[in-house]
């Protein structure tokens, strides 16, 4: 049968393409045209100017990199964000899991209890914020509760310690999502394994251990890599909870970072930079974890 | 803000610069000086200031049917600064901003977003007769105005009475002249019990909250240096080390605090003191009795020779402007003398005009507790129009931060290590 050019450009339902067509463009628009415009920026003394104003950006190859490689603060933001990520992404896993497969159960005020974890996620972050602050400065209920164990500094402004509190308010707060998740992916574990489990002998902790783990393993995939992704672009919070990533930079993140330099200090070509290897950071990471968790049996 | 979302915003930036590269807006600059017509203008969203921009524009309206001007608050943003620098980027900035931050004008005037001032026939002499000598601070590098110098709030010493009264502190004169003198009051404070902290200024890492602690107390300290001056950092002087050295002791000695309040501490009663200019008076009406005393020097000089931070906020005009004619007559009728009055009496600010403290006797003799800031007024000391002076700020907030407030670095150490790199950046265009 011989092809007209419409079917032999849009397949053999063209109707599919004007179906797709909106997300591609909002792709095209939101994602791709942004990181390409990043990544040519990042290569250029770019700024931003008026309509009108006729300015040079000649190519500057790596430098844009060289001076951010070569920033301790930018550098300090990275390894902030991993130490956010070694303790948000594990944590995030275990938690949900755990309290999903809780929810899952029989349990009484089931629908309160899962409410009560979604609520923190559907919150604007400045309003939980504040209640974090009173929570965790020095006279907060956390140091009362703990009397004489109170850390010195107080959490938020203890160098050591304002990074992992970040990583446990935005566990926290993000629980909810990720429970969801579990919660769906609950629901497409066989009954028959359990009770196949429960036969041969198997207790709870087995069941979940060789039934629930491997029945949910394509969920944890994904809460693995949105956590990681979500986590890479951290800022809301040292910006807000933490005043602007400190104490000295102890919590400051690359988009943190990214926003001074790009935003604030309208260097947007240095800002690109950082975003760019924010990227292949978030890539690369996201790979490794794709080959670990995601592999199959 | 998502990494998403922060690359989004750069390249929307970017984009919509490209866009407009071919454009011709410079070529038409000298027809659109004398163009006259329709204008819009932003201004604060601070209640005081709106009443007071809503009677200008209703006065100028009145006269000038064919001339109108249109006007809001300035767009909600992270901060004034952004939403100013975005619609610079986009072309649709207003012909005047009432609200223009001095610490933005170098970074707004290298996009070429703002219009000299000079090129009005009269608008240098305009700037200089209305506010004296102070007027040279506000000049670029290329010797131009890009900003009128609007309105100031000299920033201050205010102590709550009550509190003072409560930890036996003389409460008409009490002893905050010298760093010895400040640091024995606050400590009676705290002991006292009066107020959990001494003062509080903001110890967070933004590149302006050098402003209400160490600035303040440098321009008093040096006889009003800027933190740069002929292209060299100033900071890491005798004088700027040992306001470094009294506010780490304030911090060491917990007489404040390193953690982020929310809030205002001394509203809420948990600081006895506050760095604040006279903007703030209103929010402290029926809530505390304060009394004000210019900030400490090491020698306890006089009040008449102490210079302070001027916290002003300045007009300028944007590149985006066609009816120029028309927007520099706005800016000189709401600069003008009774303008600034209606000002000063809506906001309780200072007009940084020469004369600020003899033209308005009646508001001054009904107003007695703003006297002490227009005197005040004479002996400020702005930011440093500089290239990447946001960098140069947050820079120094960097090492201060590091050393004075968390006590990570010998102060001394920092402040030399910050001059070196402010150098670097002052030097480049």
């Amino acid at each position: 049968m011989r092809r007209g050019p419409v079917t032999r450009a849009l397949g053999e339902h063209p109707i599919g393409a004007v179906f797709v067509t909106p997300y591609v463009v909002f792709l095209a628009a939101v994602f791709a045209y942004p990181l390409g415009f990043a990544v040519y920026m990042s290569f250029h003394d770019y700024f931003f100017t008026a309509p009108g104003a006729i300015v040079e950006r000649p190519f500057v190859g790596f430098d844009n990199y060289v001076t951010v490689l070569s920033d301790p603060a930018v550098r300090r933001a990275f390894a902030n964000v991993l130490v956010f990520l070694v303790i948000n992404v594990p944590l995030t896993v275990v938690l949900s899991l755990g309290l999903s497969t809780a929810l899952n159960s029989a349990i009484r005020w089931r629908t309160f209890f899962r409410v009560s974890y979604y609520v923190p996620y559907v919150t604007a972050s400045v309003a939980v914020v504040g209640v974090w602050l009173f929570l965790f400065n020095s006279n907060g209920l956390v140091n009362s509760i703990l009397g004489p164990l109170a850390p010195d500094p107080s959490w938020l402004v203890n160098s050591k310690l304002a990074m992992p509190t970040i990583a446990v308010y935005v566990t926290w707060k993000q629980l909810g999502f990720f429970i969801l998740l579990y919660l769906a992916a609950l629901q497409n574990v066989s009954k028959d394994l359990y009770e196949a489990a429960s036969m041969d002998g198997a207790g709870r902790w087995k069941s979940f251990l060789n039934v629930t783990v491997p029945g949910v393993r394509p969920a944890t995939t994904l809460v693995v890599l949105v956590a990681t992704v979500t986590g890479a672009n951290l800022f809301t919070e040292p910006y807000l909870l933490t005043g602007g990533g400190g104490p000295d930079g102890a919590s400051a993140s690359p988009v943190l970072i990214m926003y001074q330099r790009g935003i604030e200090q309208g260097n947007p070509d240095i800002g690109s930079a950082i975003g760019v290897l924010l990227v292949i950071g978030v890539l690369i990471i996201a790979l490794i974890e794709r080959r670990f968790v995601g592999r199959e049996d | 803000m998502k990494l998403q979302a922060g690359l989004l915003a750069l390249v929307l930036a970017g984009s919509l610069a490209a866009c407009g590269d071919s454009g011709g807006g410079s070529g038409d600059a000298d027809a659109a000086a004398s163009a006259r017509g329709p204008i819009s203008i932003w201004y604060s969203n601070n209640a005081e200031e709106v009443a007071w921009g809503k009677q200008m524009v209703a006065a100028w309206n009145s006269a000038h049917a064919d001339q109108k001007i249109t006007a809001q608050e300035i767009p909600t943003g992270k901060s004034s600064e952004e939403v100013i620098g975005a619609a610079i980027t986009a072309g649709n900035a207003p012909c005047l901003i009432f609200n223009t931050s001095p610490a933005s004008v170098s970074q707004f005037q290298k996009q070429g977003g703002l219009v000299p001032l000079d090129t009005f026939p009269d608008g240098k002499q305009y700037i200089e007769d209305r506010s004296g000598d102070i007027a040279q601070q506000y000049k670029s590098s290329d010797g131009k105005y890009y900003q009128l110098p609007w309105k100031s709030n000299p920033v201050m010493i205010f102590y709550n009475k009550k509190a003072f009264a409560k930890a036996g502190i003389d409460t008409t004169k009490p002893p905050l002249a010298t760093y010895d003198e400040f640091l024995a009051t606050a400590r009676k404070v705290v002991a006292a019990k009066a107020a959990k902290f001494a003062i509080y200024p903001a110890p967070s890492n933004e590149f302006y909250q050098s402003w209400f602690d160490f600035y303040p107390l440098f321009a008093a300290e040096s006889g009003g240096k800027q933190l740069v001056e002929d292209g060299k950092a100033q900071f890491n002087s005798d004088e700027g080390k040992k306001v470094a050295a009294f506010w780490r002791t304030m911090y060491a000695d917990k007489l404040a605090s390193q953690e982020k309040y929310t809030g205002d501490a001394f509203v809420d009663g948990t600081a006895a003191m506050a760095v604040v200019g006279p903007w703030a008076i209103a929010t402290y009406k029926g809530k505390v009795d304060w009394g004000v005393v210019p900030v400490p020097t090491s020698s306890g000089k006089p009040a008449n020779e102490i210079h302070t931070f001027s916290d002003a906020k300045n007009v300028a005009m944007y590149s985006a402007c066609k009816n120029r004619g028309t927007a520099w007559d706005v800016l000189k009728f709401a600069t003008s003398q009774e303008q600034d009055g209606k000002f000063l009496t809506a906001t309780g600010q200072m007009p940084l005009r020469k004369d600020v403290a003899t033209a308005y006797p009646d508001y001054f003799a009904k107003n007695p507790d703003y006297k002490v800031f227009a005197d005040q007024a004479a002996r400020t000391v702005e930011v440093p129009n500089v290239a990447n002076s946001i960098t140069i700020w947050q820079t120094f907030r960097d090492a201060y931060s590091k050393s004075v407030i968390f006590g990570q670095q010998d102060p001394n150490e920092a402040l030399d290590g910050a001059a070196q790199k402010v150098d670097e950046l002052a030097k480049q265009s």
